[in-house]
């Protein structure tokens, strides 16, 4: 249902996310997010250009792990998100608290200057 | 007597978060010939996805053994009416208040969401429990597609 990629260049990491995201899948970004956690990522790229779907399972586990990064000092920035999903980050009011690019090189430029 | 105009669907599952995407595509397939926006339709699908998904995880247990309806009624260039049949605990919404999205993040809340979803996107919501039935019933009106 959501395939899950992870690439790390040294305190940088890429999350691709595939699929589609609900509360039967959520676990895995979850999984996914922790472990950026764990492995001291500073810099935490999430690529979206593939996801076809998130319902509010998924949006809360971004949101669980928004004040963990804080203190953690780890800047995350999402991108490429589809009109249908970036809708839904509008309609809940996410689109303030969590930093969303248009592409790549944008979500790196956001994220230098975080 | 049905109305002329009046087109009904339903699906009925079993309490598995494993069928929500069954259902998702259940209801697209309901909707494509009524709501042309893929966004707007987008929307509706996840609203209806956010109250089985807490139906079947809170009202439930995710018990696969139990079972429950979808039904959607178009009334063409009018309204569609969702209603969502179970026999688990039922929902007051009288209590709900909508949670701060602060104090989520703060408390690293991951639900909250839903339901806010489901409100801010649907133009009537309703639950109701009668004779051991929960119907929670929502409707998007069509005025302006």
């Amino acid at each position: 249902m959501i395939a899950i990629n992870s690439k790390t260049e040294g305190l940088i990491e890429w999350l691709t996310l595939v699929g589609e995201v609900d509360a039967s899948s959520s676990i895995e970004l979850d999984k996914a997010m922790e472990a950026s956690l764990k492995n001291g990522t500073k810099k935490l790229l999430v690529n979206c250009e593939g996801l076809e779907y998130i319902s509010s399972a998924g949006l809360g586990v971004f949101m669980s792990y928004l004040e963990p990064f804080r203190k953690s000092g780890v800047r995350m920035v999402i991108y490429g998100l589809n009109d249908k999903v970036m809708n839904v980050f509008s309609i809940l009011g996410l689109d303030e608290l969590i930093k969303i690019a248009t592409n790549q090189e944008d979500a790196q430029t956001v994220i230098d200057q975080a | 007597m049905p109305k002329p105009s009046l087109i009904k669907h339903s699906y009925k599952v079993s309490c598995a978060k494993d069928k929500l995407r069954e259902i998702r595509i259940f209801v697209e397939n309901s909707l494509k010939d009524h709501v042309p926006s893929e966004v707007d339709r987008a929307n509706i699908i996840m609203a209806i996805d956010e109250v089985c998904a807490n139906l079947i995880i809170h009202s439930n247990n995710c018990d696969p053994d139990k079972n429950f309806e979808v039904i959607i009624e178009v009334e063409k260039d009018k309204e569609i009416i969702f209603q969502i049949v179970d026999q688990g605990v039922g929902f007051n919404l009288e209590r709900y208040r909508e949670p701060d999205l602060k104090y989520l993040m703060a408390e690293q809340r991951k639900g909250g969401m839903g339901l806010m979803f489901v409100v801010r996107v649907m133009d009537d919501v309703k639950f109701t429990t009668r004779s051991k039935k929960n119907i929670c019933r929502l409707v998007k009106r069509l005025n302006g597609q």
